[in-house]
């Protein structure tokens, strides 16, 4: 597929958007439901398990067309720092989005619960452990806060690229470049 | 943008406010800010203030008792929902036999639940989880309720009773409490484990092959018959005296238990635990459990499971009862309480462990 040098290939980008809007969906879905004992809590825990294994399946085809296709180069007038800091938090936001859903399904095989997607039942990739579930859980909520501020910093680099820098950074992942 | 310019303020101030905005509204979907909501923890945390703290164990129902057996379907169930664990079969069960309240080390002589929860497994990999109580009906409806009624029986350190200025006006604002200790004050008190009915408490709704949805609850009846504690006696029985009954038990032969599956009438309340089904009813008989063995908590496979009612297989899904969720959420937090604190010796192990070694 032909497309634009300073842009992401199409794909990647449909993927992205989809998954930018999932990631922040599960992020307020999941403090939601931990956040309440009220009716909505089985209505959020029905869709966080679903949508978590989604976005599982969809980053794991998005790292390797990424890894394929690559980037586009960065503004050569951005400073070699900041070029650093943009690469560092692209792997930290593919890692989160890898280890996220894995640390839920680990989580809950190590608290014995049955792990059931749409209907299917998943099958534990952890041994029942107590400690083991303790640890899970708690670095399912830290991991979670830190992604949530990667994003809040992601989301905020983008649009200065998009609305002060005016580089073509932002338009790489939305509209593309005219060929 | 040169980068001699100064950014257009109006540029960096939208960029804050997006930012603003997400935080915000996350700290609003985790209820830090915004309305009060009662979360997990806050009924963990009033069950605590009510029966004092025990690390390491169930908030509710910290006293228990590990036990296996296993269904045997008979595949009547079929005709009220396609559960797996409704065809014809045997599966496997672990359960907990346990008594209300958070203090594993209570004794057993009070008028309180008396509970048997239930893993069962079906082949497929689906899981049927129950939690249930001696009596059909529970005293609240829903987590406000049980929050508040926490709070008001919570002993007085000066007298070690519920304060009556706090218990009078909630009974008052509850009279489906006042129904249910009426209701304890009067019902049988089973003398064993064995012989005591257990009550799903919710409606669930079951769905059949054809897609026709009912609402269901049921029951577990013993073929043990029934008979009943001395009331005026309780504070003579000994510490462990319904624990060890169903061990002596257990070494002599199983015990078993009906399944019934019983069908909501028209106009029957199915979100309200506090209201019972009166007068004839569909009844389906779907089989057998057979208890077969006990283990104390710290050899068993019930300790570090959460009995949580509403992980249910396909074909039974929760009603529209507020408990259900409440339920769900109290009994995670709990787990996620215990399981960071570590797990600990069970008080019925240590019991017997005391006095074998003697």
């Amino acid at each position: 597929m032909s497309r634009h040098p300073k842009d992401f290939h199409p794909l990647l980008r449909l993927l992205h958007w989809l998954m930018a809007l999932m990631v922040l969906a599960m992020m307020f879905i999941g403090v939601g439901m931990v956040s309440t004992a009220g009716p909505l809590y089985p209505a959020l825990l029905a869709w966080h398990r679903p949508v978590g294994i989604a976005i599982l399946v969809l980053v794991l085809i998005r790292l390797p067309l990424r890894l394929v296709t690559g980037a586009p180069p960065l503004p050569a007038d951005l400073p070699p720092p900041q070029k650093l800091v943009a690469k560092a938090s692209h792997v930290l936001l593919y890692a989160s989005m890898v280890a996220m859903p894995l640390i839920g399904w680990a989580m809950l095989s190590a608290g014995g619960y049955p792990v059931v997607v749409g209907g299917l039942v998943l099958p534990p990739i952890l041994p029942h452990d107590l400690a083991i579930y303790a640890l899970l859980r708690w670095a399912h909520t830290v991991i979670a806060l830190l992604f949530f501020a990667l994003v809040l910093a992601h989301l905020s680099a983008a649009l200065m690229h998009g609305l002060i820098r005016r580089d073509g950074v932002l338009r790489s992942m939305t509209s593309g470049h005219r060929r | 943008m040169p980068a001699h310019e100064k950014p257009p303020l109006a540029s960096m101030a939208l960029i804050g406010a997006v930012a603003t905005t997400l935080s915000l509204g996350l700290a609003w979907a985790g209820g830090l800010i915004g309305p009060h909501r009662i979360s997990g923890g806050d009924v963990a945390t009033a069950l605590e203030d009510n029966g004092g703290r025990y690390p390491g164990y169930r908030r509710a129902h910290a006293k228990g008792l590990c036990f296996s057996g296993s269904f045997a379907a008979n595949g009547e169930g079929t005709a009220l929902s396609t559960a797996a664990a409704f065809r014809p079969g045997s599966y496997p069960v672990t359960g907990r036999f346990s008594l209300g309240g958070g203090n594993p080390l209570a004794s057993d002589g009070r008028n309180v639940f008396h509970s048997m929860a239930l893993v069962l497994r079906t082949p497929d990999g689906q899981e049927w989880r129950m939690a249930m109580d001696h009596t059909p009906i529970f005293p609240v409806a829903d987590v406000p309720a049980f929050v508040g009624l926490q709070k008001a029986s919570t002993p007085d350190p000066k007298t070690g009773k519920p304060d009556p200025a706090l218990m009078k006006p909630f009974l008052a604002a509850h009279p489906e409490v006042t129904a249910f200790q009426s209701y304890m004050a009067k019902a049988v008190l089973p003398d064993s484990f064995a012989n005591a009915t257990y009550y799903s408490i919710n409606a669930f709704r079951f769905t059949d092959a054809a897609g026709t949805t009912r609402f269901v609850r049921w029951q577990f009846e013993p073929e043990a018959p029934l008979t009943g504690l001395d009331k005026a006696k309780l504070a003579d029985l000994p510490r462990d005296a319904l624990f060890k009954e169903m061990i002596a038990r257990t070494a002599k032969g199983p015990s078993r238990w009906h399944l019934k599956l019983v069908v909501a009438n028209p106009g029957d309340v199915t979100d309200k635990a506090t209201v019972a089904w009166t007068g004839p009813h569909r009844s389906v008989e779907a089989g057998m459990l057979t208890l077969t063995a006990v283990q104390p908590e710290e050899q068993g496979a019930c300790r570090d499971l959460n009995f949580d009612p509403t992980i249910l297989p396909r074909g039974i899904s929760p009603s529209d009862d507020p408990l259900l969720g409440a339920r769900s959420k109290t009994y995670s937090s709990s787990f996620n309480r215990r399981a960071g604190e570590g797990a600990h010796p069970s008080a019925i192990g240590q019991d017997i462990a005391k006095e074998t070694a003697r």
